[in-house]
């Protein structure tokens, strides 16, 4: 897993609500057997009109969000299904942080996985991030994990807080497997307590 | 000091804890199926992994199958995609050791569905599956909440996950439910009160006078829909209806064990007085039958209702999802509920996809049609549901009305197979989810009770179920 320290990267602005993961990545691309190449589904319906074109006014269809990395939405954001595809999705069309007032638990959890970061801001804060992005379309951020910060170049900042274990996986990029097998003692002395093998 | 039913199945799950750092709890039961789980063997075979405990490993195939009823065995499944999802875990389940129920066999079925009924789902044991409607079998009083494909991943390698110890939130039906208003309606009017991220970060322990009169099947219903209220889980304490309905099942202990199991089961239960972090009251005297009407679970309203005006939301963010949500279902606001046109009709699901469900269904549907312009279908949700059915004659009643009668499995809950909507097609569903598109790309669904879709299918629109009341299921009766 790739670690997560510093990013820097162009915020783009999702103005919604309980976004869902059927709508970050549509059920015809979770027929898949492989975690890679799911940025074409991603938002599929939302970046379409109805024959097919790529919708305009969809801001990771404009040009100045082809190569964001740091996506902007309102509260529940990842709401819904449990399917990994969605953060598979995002990451795969170049988002490794995800800025909302509040996240769904399995999304967090998946994006964490990933070596992505949900990043949950106070309504307020989230609100400001809005009005920047519309006064300058965009712009960036730079959200700074180990110094749990994240900053424009405008002179707009915020603190953030996290759980510590939460942020030092981040930072290190751990294989969670790895190190849960270390603990295979633990787990095989737990089964034989409560198995009486 | 008294503790909750979550409390108890926490602490006896802990296999290591580290002072700020999540638990290492151990899983009894890992479900999985075709959709979340290749990629997580993928991961296994690149590292050279081997499956901890296939013994405490269930597959089944359920999300891409297709329901046609000619039969769904493998040649029906005519999608090259989902014919290569559902062989990578008929390989994977080979490869290591696990058991398959898969197409051919008697036990297939959705995955929420066959747990309880094979008696893999019991009391106290904690239950993970990549699909986050595994809430439903806490309905048993079991911890059961769903993962990501890396979870899966994490389980079969170990056995174990990592959670950080969500807190517990207490959800209280009081009073009896009137005729005609089923467990359906009580989860909906819950998440319209509490809204889709009401429980998030929480456990629900359904409690109260209204929810210990349900059946298991009900029980089922209200826990499978916790995850649509943002819960990691919903549960309720096991009585002794929960050690009736595992008796004799497959998976169940058997003899004196089950006898020894059934007290230790009882033991369980929440204990007068322990406390939860929060707790919410809801009068089941108020609860009417719901429709939704929007994009998500929480946009419901009373059968008697009509379609709000997002004008007259006090807050910018729910107006401006409101404003959303009605020009997807092409509906205008003050619309009375009761005069919306359907097109389609879909009971299934691992909501309501039960004996009970389809009982339910059966009676507003005996003798009566379906409306011409509807085209309704009946998915059962397993195998084991199927022949039951059929043994008290469903079948023949669905049929007679002009119902397709299908074969089980998810279906036009999400999709993934041939059951779609097509675009504008405006459905009455009883599965979990009325996200945009996820019946089918352009399509409008609005979630309600098996007895309220079925009628619904009968009179071409919404109705009340209560104004037909020889076939509303009887008030609760007091216990
Ligand atoms: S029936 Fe629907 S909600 Fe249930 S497991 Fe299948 S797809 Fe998921």
């Amino acid at each position: 897993m790739e670690p997560f320290t510093q990013l820097r990267g162009v915020v783009a602005p999702l103005d919604r609500a309980n976004v869902d993961t059927d709508q970050i990545i549509p059920k015809q691309f979770l027929k898949v057997v492989r975690r890679t190449g799911l940025g074409e589904g991603l938002f599929y319906d939302w970046r379409r009109l109805a024959d097919g074109r790529p919708d305009p006014a969809f801001p990771l269809n404009q040009p100045a969000y082809a190569h964001a990395k740091i996506l902007l939405a309102r509260e529940n954001f990842g709401c819904g299904s449990s399917r990994e595809h969605a953060p598979w999705a995002l990451l795969d069309f170049g988002i490794r942080a995800i800025i909302a007032p509040s996240f769904a638990d399995i999304f967090a959890n998946n994006c964490g996985q990933n070596g992505m970061l949900s990043l949950p801001l106070p309504a307020a804060q989230v609100e400001q991030l809005f009005q920047n992005v519309a006064a300058r379309p965009g712009m960036e951020l730079l959200i700074d994990l180990p110094a749990r910060r994240v900053s424009d170049d405008a002179g707009w900042s915020a603190e953030f807080a996290m759980d510590p274990y939460r942020q030092q996986r981040l930072i290190e990029g751990l294989d969670d497997i790895a190190l849960t097998l270390r603990q295979a003692a633990d787990i095989s002395a737990y089964e034989k307590q409560h198995e009486g093998a | 000091m008294a503790r909750t039913l979550f409390d108890k199945i926490w602490e006896r799950h802990v296999v290591a804890q580290a002072a700020g750092r999540p638990a290492l709890l151990y899983i009894d039961l890992h479900l999985i199926h075709e959709v979340t789980s290749p990629q997580a063997f993928e991961g296994l075979r690149a590292n050279g992994r081997r499956v901890r405990r296939p013994d405490r490993t269930f597959a089944t195939m359920d999300h891409d199958v297709p329901t046609d009823p000619r039969g769904n065995g493998p040649l029906r499944v005519l999608d090259t995609l989902a014919r290569q999802q559902l062989e990578a875990l008929a390989a994977n389940c080979r490869e290591f050791g696990i058991e398959l129920f898969d197409v051919e066999r008697p036990e297939q079925g959705i995955v929420h569905v066959i747990g309880p009924e094979l008696g893999l789902t019991q009391p106290g044991r904690t239950i993970v599956c990549g699909d986050s409607h595994t809430s439903t079998h806490g309905a048993l009083g079991a911890l059961a909440f769903g993962i990501g494909t890396s979870e899966v991943e994490h389980v079969l390698a170990t056995q174990c996950l990592w959670q950080a110890r969500p807190k517990s939130l207490e959800l209280r039906v009081e009073g009896r439910l009137p005729a005609g208003v089923s467990a359906k309606d009580i989860i909906l009017h819950i998440i319209g009160r509490i809204g889709t991220g009401g429980a998030t970060g929480h456990v629900i322990e359904y409690t109260g006078e209204a929810v210990r009169a349900l059946s298991m099947e009900q029980r089922m219903t209200v826990c499978n829909m916790s995850i649509e209220a943002g819960a990691r889980a919903g549960m309720i304490s096991p009585n002794a209806r929960t050690v009736e309905y595992l008796r004799g099942r497959r998976y169940a202990p058997a003899g004196t064990a089950f006898d020894r199991a059934a007290a230790d089961w009882l033991a369980l239960a929440s204990e007068p007085g322990a406390a939860h972090d929060a707790s919410r009251v809801f009068d089941a005297a108020e609860i009417q039958p719901q429709v939704t009407w929007g994009t998500n679970p929480g946009m419901v309203a009373p059968v008697t209702g009509r379609v709000p005006d997002p004008a007259a939301l006090p807050d910018a963010a729910a107006r401006k999802a409101a404003e959303l949500a009605l020009t997807y279902m092409g509906l205008e606001p003050g619309t009375r509920i009761e005069s919306i046109a359907l097109d389609r009709v879909f009971i299934g699901s691992c909501t309501n996809a039960r004996l009970e469900d389809l009982q339910a269904a059966a009676r507003i549907v005996r003798g009566r049609r379906a409306s011409p312009r509807v085209r309704a279908m009946v998915v059962p949700g397993s195998k084991q549901v199927k022949a039951a059915a059929e043994h008290l004659g469903l079948d023949r009643i669905f049929r007679d009305a002009g119902f397709e009668w299908r074969e089980p499995g998810c279906s036009m809950c999400l999709g993934m197979n041939p059951d779609t909507l097509r675009p504008g097609e405006r459905c009455a569903s009883t599965s979990n989810r009325n996200f945009e598109g996820r019946q089918g790309a352009g399509g409008r669904t609005h979630l309600v009770s098996p007895e309220m879709a079925a009628a619904a299918a009968i009179a071409g629109h919404f109705v009340d179920i209560r104004e037909w009341p020889e076939a509303a299921r009887p008030a609760q009766e007091k216990r």
